[in-house]
């Protein structure tokens, strides 16, 4: 101890018995084989890991058998070498009782180890410092460790501090809880492993110092410590900081303020106060995973309570069953079972034996009756407030009570319910024996539920206002199509008498092909009217025939009028221009016969055609993909509609190939000359058009990464609300969203102005 | 697997309500010996009775309510409640004062609300303002007056039974006469501190053994703060306001009643530590509980001296009781990890 260190206290705070003198006396043993290994692929906070075998596969130990699935994500490895049983959903050990996906291994007894290697001989290099933090937090990563104090922070992702710069490393060997003595075990025989680990995450985070926190309970394990930094040479940049006995001084929150005076701020990680805590479990995991390659298969598990004969601490393999390791300790079934994992203050009691040990279980309790009584049947509360004294996080503990008991979240949120860190000090001390902690569990679940409701509901109205918009947005369209078709077809008619009257046939053709096709057009859109008219007065038949329907009638009978409307409007304009196609064809028919422009099978004609088709099609799949996606019941009507669209596609490209093959045979000689002159013209208007495209595409791009930041955003801010624990994550998913979007505009604009250079050169 | 499966925390701390309870009703025995030793044997008597009394009722209504009898009558809420009254009332009070002042307490202001924990207002309190109010005579002339005040020895224990269940008020004659509160608030107006301390009913003594009651329920009260069973905001922000009232509006005692004389006598200690620190119908904040005892404190200076009661301790309490929701909503204490503490509650959805 080289600095002085000034301590600090944090509000609240209680003196349960300590009960850790049972489990330190004899010192860590290793325990044998178990007949076989269950391993969650989910020990950590964040996404479960994803298999990578399967079962029959023969294993190594430390082979890596499930993979990280994304960032906030833990690998896994084999604890020993054997026989992959199975892939399948075992109970784990979760306070919900639910199974989830273990990978389950029979050792073959010969602990065959896979190929491993020291990080500075994989990377041919001598010296921490010359290894970067980016290597080493990776190496970690794929390493699988994961917080070992409780959490199981994927600590990889806690490493990642991002743009903050961290000045202080803290490492949490309080160890707070009663009975717990693995942390303690091991900072008194592996101290150096310990401080080494310290060196690495220093390196890491780059902060100048490093404070080890330590209740003063654990003598002989800061004399550990205090040999390991003498003969390390590090005692000017760690200090073993000795903070008094008191539960909850290992909560991360709390032992920072201990350790500095400052809070973490609400919602807010340590990083915040440029501080990163680990605890010193992890510490050592990280330093073999650095110095010999190992990943974490295995971990100090405290046995205690007085209903097990031979209390103390054990090297466990990760996935070795709770029945194997209570054998080890003489556990001795009681009337009343009870096997807690965790410490009395906050681990949960087990629904069954054959659970196994994951990363974070620090420990297995097995009191007796006469040792921790089951709770008494609570009496009322009395408003005493001494659940406010003891509360480490300066919450009203017997408000958030009644306010939970009484279902008004409102006010329970008011009161910062999600400060509340569960320890437990408020239902220790409270005289009623009221379960404090479980109330608030229950109004956090149920906030937490009634937000996401809210959130989908705000998605829903917001999906369907979206759509409602659409929906105006083409028919307004549609409107102003056809008015400029009417327009069109005016104007054509305008022009028509003029055009016969005083021009040669080589001119006047082109309207009257023209004419001919609108008249076509025309006729089609009008026996279409029809068809849908004849459809929709058989939908509102049957909407009034059936009464579930009831309230669709009305929808129908406009969707009638209007479609009666349109067909009048149809039959008027058709009968106009059926006029004008009469007038005209005289002066056409001379000029159609020299040119084919007016040949219904010319290839120009069939490809215009093909591409209309091609066009409804793309309409019509994306109509039905919408619909699907939204569930709607028109998707069958739909899918028949888009069959029968491929299949005039199919045919209209049928008919274009078969005659642009004619047109080849026969132009090949005619249009020879011109052709190499529109290809060039062609190939400049196409990378002009191209250019456009990509920044369409660019630009596209860049909206959807604004919508996945705004999306990451407001996950983030609910975390930082919520006070979870994925806001590193979130945190840094964020950041990674916007440098992405950066890029996309950067790109943009490094395209946007050669774009239109070269537009304006062409 | 039949394991037992329960919620953490699985430990629990050596403290029970009925301890909590127990604690209280021990603290206040000085304060009953002093009583006794100089007031005679009344008090006492009224002590036992409504404890029976009130252990009575809330049978009868855990009964009616088919609630588990010994469940709830060992935690010791409704015997407390009856000492407190006991302690209260007028020691020569009839006996069916001290049973309707209970029974009331216990039926009405507790159990109607739905039993321990869930009245607004301290049950105690409401017993005894209901027959302060309903029977002024009785509540008025019942006390007694100490071996100091009246110069010779207290009226004995038969003859105290007496007066109290037989009706025999003459008995009391010559041992009865009114609180040093009462006396010098009605005296001081027709004279000087000297000429109020000469008359009989001081008999040259100010607080006539009231101090030695008071100095009891202090030293309980010190007991209980130190045990941790209530904690000093409420008290010492009572005693702080009321002496500073006293100071800053009444500092003529040959106009007012004298800060001794306020901080020394009638219920104040007994108040101070005992009624308004009952947990359930008091604030619950730190601040709050401040502001609720200062609360108490002005109000009870401000009744004694302008009000008609010669003493006001229920109604100071019961006036702040109202206002303990409330105070607690605007004095949340500032969470670990936020900046400011927030206030009030949240607005009204829909």
């Amino acid at each position: 101890m080289t600095n002085l260190i000034r301590l600090h206290n944090f509000d609240g705070g209680i003196h349960p018995a300590e009960n850790k003198a049972q489990s330190t006396a004899t010192p860590v043993q290793q325990a044998c084989l178990p007949a076989e290994l269950v391993l969650p692929l989910h020990q950590h906070i964040g996404a479960a890991a994803k298999p990578l075998v399967k079962a029959g596969d023969q294993v190594l130990k430390g082979q890596l058998i499930a993979a990280a699935d994304g960032f906030v994500s833990v690998p896994l490895h084999a604890p020993t070498s054997g026989t992959i049983a199975a892939v399948e959903p075992r109970a784990v050990p979760h306070a919900s009782g639910l199974q989830e996906d273990c990978i389950v291994i029979i050792p073959d007894g010969a602990e065959r180890w896979i190929e491993h290697q020291s990080l500075y001989q994989q990377l041919g290099l001598e010296h921490l410092n010359d290894i970067s933090p980016r290597q080493l937090t990776e190496h970690i990563r794929q390493c699988g460790i994961a917080g070992m104090g409780g959490a199981g922070f994927p600590t990889a992702v806690k490493l990642s501090t991002g743009q903050r710069e961290i000045h202080t490393l803290i490492l949490n060997g309080a160890e707070c809880e009663p009975y717990i003595t693995a942390d303690d075990m091991l900072m008194r025989e592996r101290a150096s492993e310990v401080i080494q680990g310290a060196q690495i995450l220093l390196h890491i985070v780059g902060a100048k110092g490093c404070m080890i926190g330590v209740e003063d309970n654990k003598p002989q394990a800061i004399a550990a410590l205090n040999t390991a930094l003498v003969e390390l040479g590090e005692e000017h940049h760690i200090d073993v900081v000795t903070i008094p006995t008191k539960y909850p001084s290992g909560g991360e929150k709390q032992l920072i303020k201990i350790l500095t005076g400052e809070e973490v701020p609400a919602g807010g990680i340590p990083a915040d106060l440029g501080l990163v805590c680990q605890n010193v479990g992890t510490a050592a995991a990280i330093y073999r995973a650095v110095a010999f390659g190992e990943p974490l298969i295995s971990r100090i598990t405290t046995l205690t309570g007085d209903a097990m004969q031979q209390p103390g601490n054990w090297e466990v393999l990760i996935g070795t069953p709770v029945s194997h390791l209570l054998q080890l300790a003489g556990y001795q079934p009681q009337k009343r079972e009870r096997v807690i994992m965790g410490g009395p203050m906050m681990g949960f009691a087990l629904p069954g034996l054959d659970l196994p040990i994951t990363k974070t279980s620090n420990c297995l309790l097995a009191p007796t009756e006469k040792e921790l009584p089951p709770n008494d049947i609570a009496m009322a509360c009395i408003r005493c407030g001494m659940c406010a004294d003891a509360c480490p996080a300066d919450l009203l503990p017997q408000q958030l009570y009644w306010f939970s008991k009484s279902q008004e979240f409102d006010k329970a949120e008011q009161h910062n319910i999600f400060d509340c860190i569960e320890c437990g000090a408020c239902s220790y001390v409270c005289p009623s024996h009221i379960p404090l902690v479980q109330y608030y569990r229950y109004a956090k679940g149920a906030i937490r539920e009634e937000r996401a409701a809210q959130a989908k509901a705000e998605r829903a109205r917001q999906r369907f206002e979206e759509r409602l918009a659409r929906q105006e947005r083409e028919v307004a369209e549609k409107e102003a199509k056809r008015k400029a078709r009417a327009e069109a077809a005016a104007k054509a008619q305008a022009a028509k008498p003029a055009v016969a009257a005083d021009s040669a046939a080589a001119t006047s053709n082109a309207p009257a092909a023209d004419g001919n096709a609108e008249l076509e057009k025309l006729q089609k859109q009008f026996d279409a009217a029809q068809s849908a008219l004849a459809k929709t007065k058989e939908k509102l038949e049957a909407a009034r025939a059936d009464e579930s329907m009831a309230d669709k009638v009305p929808l129908f009978e406009s969707a009638l009028n209007k479609t009666q409307d349109k067909i009048k409007d149809l039959a008027k304009q058709l009968a106009a221009a059926k006029k004008a196609a009469k007038a005209a064809p005289v002066a056409a028919s001379a000029a159609t016969t020299d040119t084919d422009k007016g040949d219904p099978n010319s290839p120009e004609r069939l490809k215009r055609k093909w591409e209309t088709a091609q066009a409804r099609l793309d309409t019509a799949l994306k109509r039905l993909a919408e619909a699907k996606e939204q569930g709607l019941d028109t998707v069958d009507a739909l899918q028949t509609g888009v069959d029968k669209q491929q299949e005039r596609v199919n045919e209209a490209k049928a008919a274009y190939d078969a005659s642009v093959a004619d047109g080849a045979a026969a132009g090949a000689t005619v249009g020879g000359s011109t052709a190499p002159q529109a290809t060039g013209a062609q190939t400049a208007d196409n990378s002009a058009a191209d250019q456009a495209a990509n920044i369409e595409a660019l630009n596209k791009k860049i909206l959807a990464q604004q919508d996945r930041v705004a999306k990451m955003q407001e996950r983030l801010d609910m975390a930082k609300a919520e006070g979870l624990d994925t806001v590193d994550a979130l945190t840094l998913g964020v950041q990674k969203q916007q440098d992405k979007l950066l890029q996309l505009q950067q790109e943009l604009a490094a395209l946007a102005p050669a774009g239109t250079t070269s537009n304006e050169a062409s | 697997m039949g394991l037992l499966t329960l919620s953490s925390p699985h430990t629990h701390g050596p403290n029970s309500t009925s301890k909590v309870m127990a604690t209280v009703i021990l603290a206040t025995l000085p304060g009953l010996a002093v009583i006794t030793a100089l007031f005679g044997w009344g008090t006492f008597i009224n002590v036992l009775l409504a404890s029976a009394t009130a252990v009575a009722s809330e049978a009868a209504i855990l009964s009616i309510r088919k609630r588990p009898l010994a469940f709830f009558l060992k935690d010791n809420t409704a015997l407390l409640t009856g000492v407190l009254i006991g302690l209260a009332l007028p020691p020569f009070a009839p006996f069916w004062i001290t049973l309707v002042a209970t029974a009331f307490a216990i039926v009405f202001a507790k159990q109607l609300y739905g039993g321990m924990g869930n009245n607004p207002f301290n049950p105690a309190m409401v017993g005894y303002a209901l027959v302060l109010v309903s029977f002024p005579v009785q509540m008025t002339t019942s006390w007694a007056l100490s071996t100091q005040m009246s110069g010779q020895a207290t009226l004995g224990f038969a003859d105290t039974l007496q007066v109290i269940f037989a009706g025999s008020a003459s008995l009391a004659d010559g041992f009865s006469g009114a609180t040093p509160l009462d006396a010098y608030k009605h005296l001081i107006a027709k004279g000087t501190a000297d000429s109020v301390l000469a008359e009989a009913t001081f008999n040259g003594w100010l607080n006539g053994g009231w101090e030695w009651v008071n100095l009891a329920f202090l030293a309980g009260g010190l007991v209980l703060i130190w045990r941790r069973i209530i904690s000093w905001h409420i008290p010492l922000a009572m005693l702080v306001s009321l002496s500073l009232c006293s100071l800053m509006l009444g500092w003529d005692e040959d106009m007012y009643t004298p800060l001794s004389l306020h901080l020394l006598s009638g219920a104040t200690m007994l108040g101070a530590f005992f009624i308004a620190t009952d947990p359930v119908s008091a604030s619950t904040t730190p601040r709050g509980k401040l502001i609720y005892g200062a609360g108490i404190g002005i109000l009870l200076y401000v009744i004694r001296t302008w009000g008609a009661y010669p003493d006001a301790v229920a109604f100071a309490v019961l006036l702040m009781n109202f206002a303990a929701p409330f105070i607690d909503a605007y004095t949340q204490p500032r969470t670990y990890g936020h900046a400011k503490a927030k206030r009030g509650l949240p607005p009204k959805q829909r």
